[in-house]
């Protein structure tokens, strides 16, 4: 009885875990790690030149960025602090008030974006723009259809070209589906490097939506140590005062 | 259970104590509740849960208290508070994690508790009243958790408000009324969550603890069942205990100390490695701030109410009113509570009982898993119509009980209780 119903158990999460992956265009592996420091000022650095101009991370504050990503303030104020003298401010974007004109909507404060989203997506959507010249902005994104969002980092990527299939639809009548990217023109990097700039910036975003991560799964290593050994002396416990229980 | 004499004389010795126990019955208090409370010794797995839900209850009060102390409960601040605390108060993530965590563990620590009544017939007559607090306090518990999950104010804590506040409106003639009252304005807003707020650090809390009280009460009032569903009172010693019962003290609280080991494990796993649990217990869209004017792709409610929620989506609306999904809804939980004279068998627990009962029990596990993953997926595919049967199924295993659990066969009942874990 109590096996089937771990088994029962299983079955319904792994249900529910498998439901955030259905619809759409798989996305991309991103491979980040919250625990690679290195990975992670790279994706401050890049976050800060191409993104921070237009997204905010108005949750982040820049000291703590900087104690937590181990960036000297030096450093910090020198290269990272474009919006702001004050090292304890949130990191605000560079946009003005009346800017949600621009791009026909707001960008979007980008703290959370890999709670709300994944690290997957992000790391996707960065990959995922090609030209479309139906679009004000010239290109279009293979994982977020119709956005807003021009393609800031062409210079680095270059340009891609859309990957169309010929699929019939239910009634046989031909139709063009949409089923991926290929490399139009090269740009400043090699095509590994452009996966590694993103992947530094998903890997960013990710500490961004929850500074602690790290440290809380470091945490929860001793934790785990710790309860294991109050399990065995509870087991023992137990067992010494149920001997005269017959 | 009544103490000795002359424990009760010496209770009222000197000392401290002493004093004590001349104006306030503590030594007494705590022989008949915990010292001097016999419980069957044949405990098993199952009997841990009880014990585990007052140790969530305990942890759900002191975080919750913490997180009220830094939570802004308006629309304009609610968001934001919650980023501060994850952030900024020290400690405050963990603390977080451990309130949300503790929400969905509480469910699934009150289903399995609800479930060993199920197994070993804890609800039957003298435990009636036993049953139906419980009942009640698992109402409590589902309009307790409804309403701090819409306190963090993301998007799907607005929009799952939105559903379930506008049930109400299927009230034939003052729904809409109703849920103007309920919301405090004409759209889900800062009224609402205002009351809401009220509500989940207050007045629901103190019910709960009420209730919980009351449960606790009848519990040592009617005395422990156990795996073998017989009463342990039938066979005493020269000094008036059952001689099949332990003191709970120590007994059965080092017992529970080594499930709540066990339990801590696994918890504390969720809490610093998964504390959104693959989207289940913290749900991705809840990262965004709520927003009136974009509905989430896929509105469902938190995994603990989605076979309910399944059910409610099952029933097709009817004389052009919803009412009657609504009605199924509320009637899987009402049926809950005529649990206890709904079972004829002769014997209480599961392992005297026949075929027929271990039949409709399994049916109704699965069932209620099933309706518990329609709820969490967009209706289409062969979902709909699985919701539909488990629904059918889910209420057959109650409204039936008269009958299969009367014809069916029984094994012979034991005098004394059988071994012991």
């Amino acid at each position: 009885m109590l096996k089937s119903c771990v088994l029962l158990g299983f079955a319904l999460f792994s249900a529910g875990t498998a439901l955030a992956e259905e619809g759409g265009i798989a996305l991309l592996q991103s491979g980040t790690d919250i625990k690679n420091t290195g990975s992670l000022q790279r994706g401050a650095r890049n976050f800060m030149n191409y993104c921070s101009g237009c997204h905010s991370l108005k949750y982040l504050r820049y000291n703590r960025m900087a104690a937590d990503l181990k960036i000297p303030e030096t450093e910090l104020s020198a290269n990272l602090m474009f919006t702001s003298d004050k090292p304890f401010d949130t990191i605000n974007s560079a946009m003005p008030k009346d800017s949600e004109t621009w791009f026909g909507k707001e960008p979007p404060d980008l703290s959370l974006m890999a709670r709300e989203r994944g690290v997957d997506y992000i790391y996707s959507f960065l990959k995922g723009f090609y030209v479309d010249k139906t679009h004000p902005s010239g290109v279009n994104n293979l994982y977020l259809p119709g956005a807003a969002m021009p393609h800031v980092l062409a210079e680095r990527q270059g340009l891609q070209k859309p990957v169309f299939k010929n699929e019939p639809d239910d009634r046989g009548s031909a139709r063009m589906v949409l089923v991926g990217v290929e490399s139009m023109t090269p740009g400043a990097l090699k095509p590994e490097e452009y996966d590694q700039f993103v992947r530094d910036i998903a890997n960013f975003l990710d500490y961004a939506g929850e500074p602690v991560k790290g440290k809380r799964q470091s945490m929860g290593v001793f934790v785990t140590l710790f309860l294991l050994v109050f399990f065995v002396f509870a087991y023992l416990l137990k067992k010494e005062y149920w001997k005269d229980v017959h | 259970m009544a103490a000795a004499p002359e424990s009760a004389e010496s209770s009222k010795g000197g000392g401290f104590i002493g004093w004590i126990d001349q104006r306030f019955p503590l030594t007494k208090l705590w022989k008949e509740q915990v010292a001097e409370y016999y419980a069957p010794k044949n405990f098993n797995f199952w009997y841990y849960f009880g014990s585990l839900a007052m140790l969530i209850l305990v942890n759900q009060l002191v975080t919750g208290i913490f997180l009220t102390m830094h939570y802004k409960p308006s629309s304009a601040e609610a968001f934001s508070s919650v980023e501060y605390i994850m952030r900024d108060v020290d400690w405050g993530w963990l603390i977080r994690y451990l309130h949300s965590t503790g929400a969905s563990a509480f469910f699934i620590v009150v289903y399995l508790h609800m479930f060993r009544s199920l197994l070993y017939g804890s609800h039957r007559k003298p435990r009636e009243l036993l049953w139906i607090f419980g009942c009640l306090i698992f109402v409590l518990l589902m309009a307790e958790a409804f309403m701090g999950y819409v306190l963090p104010w993301g998007n799907m804590s607005y929009w799952g408000a939105q559903v379930i506040v506008s049930l109400f409106g299927s009230v034939p003639y003052i729904g809409g009324a109703l849920v103007d009252w309920i919301r405090g304005d004409y759209y889900i807003a800062d009224a609402t969550l205002n009351r809401f707020f009220a509500l989940h650090v207050a007045a629901l809390p103190l019910a709960l603890i009420f209730l919980v009280i009351a449960h606790l009460m009848a519990l040592h009032e009617v005395g422990s069942n156990n795996p073998d569903g017989i009463e342990i009172k039938k066979y005493k010693d020269a000094q008036g205990h059952p001689l099949d019962g332990i003191p709970f003290h120590p007994y059965y609280t080092v017992k529970d100390l080594f499930g709540v080991a066990g339990f801590l494990l696994l918890f504390c796993g969720v809490v610093f490695f998964a504390p959104t649990f693959g989207g289940l217990f913290l749900e991705a869209p809840n990262f965004e701030p709520a927003n009136p004017l974009q509905t989430p792709p896929h509105i469902a409610p938190v995994w603990y109410f989605t076979p309910y929620y399944a059910m409610l989506r099952a029933v097709p609306s009817f004389a052009g009113t919803q009412v009657w999904g609504v009605m199924v809804m509320g009637a899987a939980i009402v049926v809950l509570f005529f649990m206890p004279w709904l079972d004829r068998s002769p014997v209480r627990s599961i392992r005297y009982r026949g075929p027929l009962y271990k039949i409709m029990l399994a049916i109704f596990v699965l069932s209620f898993i099933s309706l518990g993953i329609c709820g969490l997926k967009p209706p289409a595919g062969i979902y709909p119509t699985l919701a539909k049967v488990c629904t059918i199924l889910y209420f057959a295993f109650f409204l039936l009980m008269p009958w299969y659990t009367k014809f069916d066969s029984v094994k012979p009942v034991p005098e004394r209780v059988t071994g012991h874990a």
